[in-house]
């Protein structure tokens, strides 16, 4: 079975203008930067979590630490996939003991990638608090959590998959349903 | 290439593109032991008992770390040599540890092939830590990994391994792994530690240490083990050492940047100085740290993802 | 009772003899040879298309008995003779305890013509207990019926004990054969030395361990006249070494294994105990100057070396298993397939290395088709095409690396005194009329 693009959700500008959103929801629920810290997980994560903190820093200009999370060793489908992931470093240059992290990634499904970062998260230090910055939540998820920030909640079926596409990674911002199709 | 292979026996075996591989991997390993809880849970559940017919303290600690910090559960079983011959033969071992569940053996054995046997004769997967003469491929690995970290690339360098080549399977594996990741490698020794047709690997061979000293970017040493004078391989150890010992003197003429290595444990004042071990060229315990991480990242190549045999 | 063979190619090169004629055989003697003999009062056995020849004769052979039975018996060991072809074996003193003593040396007669399969016939030690140290009671133990003297397994390394075991056979007519091996050079050695060796981590046996050796006892049966055999001689040195002492004039004789002539060592690759012998396999250019060597005459015998031996030994680690291929039953197709097949040696050559050779070296009757000689012969199926399985093997002995090999043309019937001890003549063509197996 092939994907085909079935809808765009998001074009560049509805993605800017949800991360310059979250950016104002984060500010204000944490009371500025004073122990902010953003970590990203491996790889879209990352890039949307730099973006946060550009606009973070911008609007407050005081600087806030960023980190990558990979969770590859923390994932509990290991002995179910066909090839091993790569496994490559998590990058965290900064205690997270007392720090507020919001931890971030593209899609939010099922949970499991985000109890993931949770396990990998508490192995690195005890921070005060971990939020959950998503761009999209799908639902279905299969364990008890949620995020804290959402840039579009956008109900799909299982059958489908939802893409975030990256300047950084696919040379493009949107946000993409696509569907099987009998080939 | 991935999740294709149940076994590592050696590096003979191995393109340079899998060994690069775990190369890469082998630094987000690496990264888990600087850190407060050096522990990962990848490998709950799984068992590993590392079989050793030989006495070793630092690679089986090594082997039985990694296996803890990936969260497997280990568990070790020591073989008197004296009892090999007459008692439990080594495929009856391997299947009654494979019948109680274990997913990987780790075996260190003083005859080359043994875990070619083993890996013939069980599921589970196995690691060569060290088969007589043959090879010890996870050393050849973190070797390669030192090397990578300290100097950026293994291409184009030029590394001089010195000793007893003729018995050393930490040689045998470094010169694999060495070679197919484009290192030129000179062999440093005196021809009766020289194996048989050795150059085919596509080495070079001096017989003189000083002239090669100038030219390498890594020296790395090996053991001498002193038995070998008692077989008649060489005159003396006040001979051996004159021409081939390191110090701190005959390192006056090695590039300022070069690198020192050493699989240990080290015979100071035989193959090395006290204080050449102990210099700032010397990475003898950056290899044992990153021997560590290697065999980490080799426990999640072999037993990370789907189960050997249902990957087709 | 009376057998008539009809209708197969007799083939007796020593006698330049290869003509289609009928052989009358009564009371185990080849009555008479000729062309259209009609049946008169007897078992007629149609073996039209095959080739009957001399039997074979294997001069090297190990079967364990006494004292060794897990490996292999008497009994096993001559039904391997038999189904492989020969009509005798020699079989070597390294035993438990070894056939050092006169007894000994009955004990295996008796037990061999108990059994009546092929014959047997005992090869007694050199030195008491093969210890190397004191000579054996060697005239004792050729009139109990010993052919020939050897130490084979371990060398005669003392070269002072060497000489005067040819001086002493001098009396005696029977051979020394002498397994070449400096110990000191072989050193625990596994494997050939050389790169293979080096790669696998590997101690290995330099062609000089047997090199230096051949070229010892040449001087030392060249000094004493006495006559010497050489035994599974497998390098090329060797080869010219032995060419040269005959050019001088030296009496010996040499002999070369199967295994030997078509393997090199890539078979010990991935560490295949089964492929593990003494001397060890060498390199395509050893096996060359074999085969030339056979072709001129300077290696004289082919001889199996069968060494039987448990699965149990076999499966361990390669420096731990013991040397030894059990070639008794794979020796003939495999030198069909590989030597005559490929046109590196005639039938009549192969013939010439399996009976006639051997026997005059051990001074056996066998080796000939005459009328008023004992009736033993091997028939060949020239066109026969099988696979070796270990797993039909009479031997106990399973450890083969030829296991799988494709052949063609193989032993279908030995005849020892007369008597079928193994057939199996099963063409589409005649089946009614083939020799059952005995």
């Amino acid at each position: 079975m092939q994907l085909a693009v079935k809808s765009q959700i998001m074009n560049k500008e509805d993605m800017s203008r949800a991360l310059s959103r979250i950016a104002h929801e984060i500010l204000e629920r944490n009371k500025g930067t004073g122990q902010l810290a953003f970590v990203g997980i491996r790889t879209r994560g990352i890039h949307l979590a730099k973006r946060l903190v550009e606009r973070i820093e911008s609007f407050e200009g005081k600087s806030v630490p960023i980190g990558v999370l990979d969770i590859t060793l923390y994932r509990d489908d290991l002995t179910r996939l066909h090839h091993h992931p790569v496994v490559r470093k998590t990058e965290i240059p900064f205690d997270i003991t007392d720090k507020k992290i919001v931890l971030v990634d593209d899609v939010l499904y099922t949970g499991r990638t985000v109890r993931c970062a949770l396990d990998a998260l508490m192995d690195l230090g005890r921070p005060l608090v971990v939020q959950l910055a998503v761009l999209v939540d799908r639902g279905h998820r299969e364990l008890p959590i949620q995020a804290d920030y959402v840039g579009r909640n956008c109900p799909s079926s299982q059958d489908e998959r939802v893409d975030v596409h990256l300047q950084e990674v696919e040379g493009a911002d949107e946000v993409v349903i696509l569907e099987g199709e009998r080939s | 290439m991935k999740g294709m292979r149940k076994d590592l026996l050696g590096l003979e075996d191995m393109e340079a593109d899998e060994m690069k591989h775990i190369l890469d991997e082998t630094v987000a390993f690496k990264e888990i032991l600087f850190r407060t809880i050096k522990k990962v849970p990848t490998l709950r559940g799984r068992t590993i008992a590392t079989l050793f017919y030989e006495p070793s303290t630092r690679t089986r600690l090594s082997f039985e770390l990694a296996a803890k910090r990936m969260g497997a559960d280990s568990a070790a079983i020591s073989v008197a040599t004296s009892s090999v011959v007459k008692g439990e033969s080594l495929k009856d071992t391997a299947r009654t540890l494979e019948a109680m569940g274990v997913d990987m053996i780790i075996l260190r054995h003083g005859e080359a092939g043994a875990p070619h046997l083993v890996a013939q004769t069980v599921k589970a997967s196995v690691i060569n830590a060290g088969d007589g003469m043959h090879e010890h491929p996870t050393q050849g690995l973190l070797d390669l990994f030192t090397i990578t970290e300290k100097k950026g690339r293994i291409q184009g360098l030029h590394v001089a391994i010195i000793g007893d080549i003729t018995h050393s399977r930490v040689a045998r594996s470094d010169i694999w792994g060495l070679k197919r990741l484009g290192a030129e490698v000179t062999l440093v020794g005196p021809p009766t530690l020289i194996p048989v047709d050795i150059e085919k690997t596509g080495v070079n061979v001096s017989y003189h240490l000083d002239p090669v000293i100038p030219k390498a970017d890594v020296i790395y040493i090996l053991r001498l083990q002193q038995e070998r004078q008692q077989a008649g391989l060489f005159p003396s150890i006040r001979e051996y050492i004159q021409r081939y010992g390191i110090s701190r003197e005959r390192l006056s003429r090695a590039k300022f940047d070069v690198l020192i290595m050493h699989p240990g444990p080290m015979n100071p004042g035989i193959e090395i100085t006290e204080d050449v071990a102990i210099s700032t060229a010397s990475v003898v315990e950056e290899q044992v740290t990153n021997g560590v991480a290697v065999r980490m990242a080799l426990l999640h190549y072999l037993l990370g993802g789907q189960p050997y045999e249902e990957a087709a | 009772m009376r057998k008539l063979l009809k209708g197969a190619r007799i083939l007796d090169p020593a006698r330049s003899l290869s003509e289609i004629l009928d052989i009358e055989i009564r009371d185990g003697t080849i009555a008479r040879i000729a062309r259209d003999l009609s049946p008169q009062d007897c078992e007629v056995i149609d073996l039209t298309g095959l080739v009957l020849c001399p039997g074979f004769v294997d001069m090297h052979t190990h079967l364990r008995e006494p004292g060794q039975e897990d490996k292999e018996t008497l009994e096993t060991g001559l039904r391997a003779a038999a189904r492989g072809g020969f009509v005798a074996v020699a079989c070597m003193p390294n035993t438990a305890p070894p056939l050092d003593q006169r007894a000994s040396v009955e004990y295996v007669i008796r037990r061999g013509l108990q059994i009546g399969l092929s014959r047997v016939f005992p090869v007694a030690s050199v030195s008491k207990m093969q210890k190397g140290e004191e000579l054996a009671e060697l005239g004792d133990l050729a009139e109990g019926g010993a052919v020939a003297f050897s130490d084979d397994g371990k060398p005669v390394s003392r070269a002072e004990l060497m000489r005067r075991a040819l001086e002493y056979s001098r009396m005696l007519d029977r051979p020394i054969i002498s397994h070449c091996e400096d110990l000191t050079l072989s050193a625990g050695g596994a494997m050939n030395e050389g790169y293979l060796c080096t790669k696998m981590g590997l101690r290995g046996i330099p062609k000089a361990a047997e090199e230096v050796m051949v070229a010892r006892d040449i001087i030392l049966a060249e000094t004493t006249r006495a006559r010497l055999h050489f035994a599974h001689i497998s390098t090329r040195r060797s080869v010219e070494l032995v060419r040269d002492g005959k050019a001088r004039g030296v009496s010996i004789t040499a002999e070369v294994t199967p295994s030997h002539l078509i393997l090199t060592e890539e078979a010990v690759s991935g560490y295949d105990t089964n492929a593990k012998v003494n001397p060890p396999l060498r390199t395509a250019d050893d096996v060359d100057a074999l085969r030339q060597g056979l072709k001129d005459g300077t290696l004289d015998v082919i001889a199996t070396d069968h060494a039987p031996h448990t699965r149990e030994d076999k499966e361990k680690e390669f420096a731990y298993a013991p040397f030894g291929i059990s070639g008794l039953e794979s020796a003939v197709s495999l030198l069909l397939t590989e030597l005559v097949g490929r046109g590196v040696l005639s039938l009549e050559e192969l013939i010439l290395k399996l009976s006639t050779n051997p026997a005059r070296i051990l001074r056996l009757h066998f080796g000939g088709i005459q009328e008023g000689s004992s009736a033993d012969f091997t028939v060949l199926d020239l066109e026969k095409e099988a696979t070796i399985d270990t797993g039909t093997f009479q031997s106990k002995g399973r450890n083969s690396p030829f296991h799988g090999w494709k052949t063609k043309g193989a032993p279908v019937l030995t005849c020892v005194q007369g008597n079928f001890v193994w057939g199996e003549v099963t063409r589409d063509s005649r089946p009614a009329r083939s020799p059952v197996m005995v």
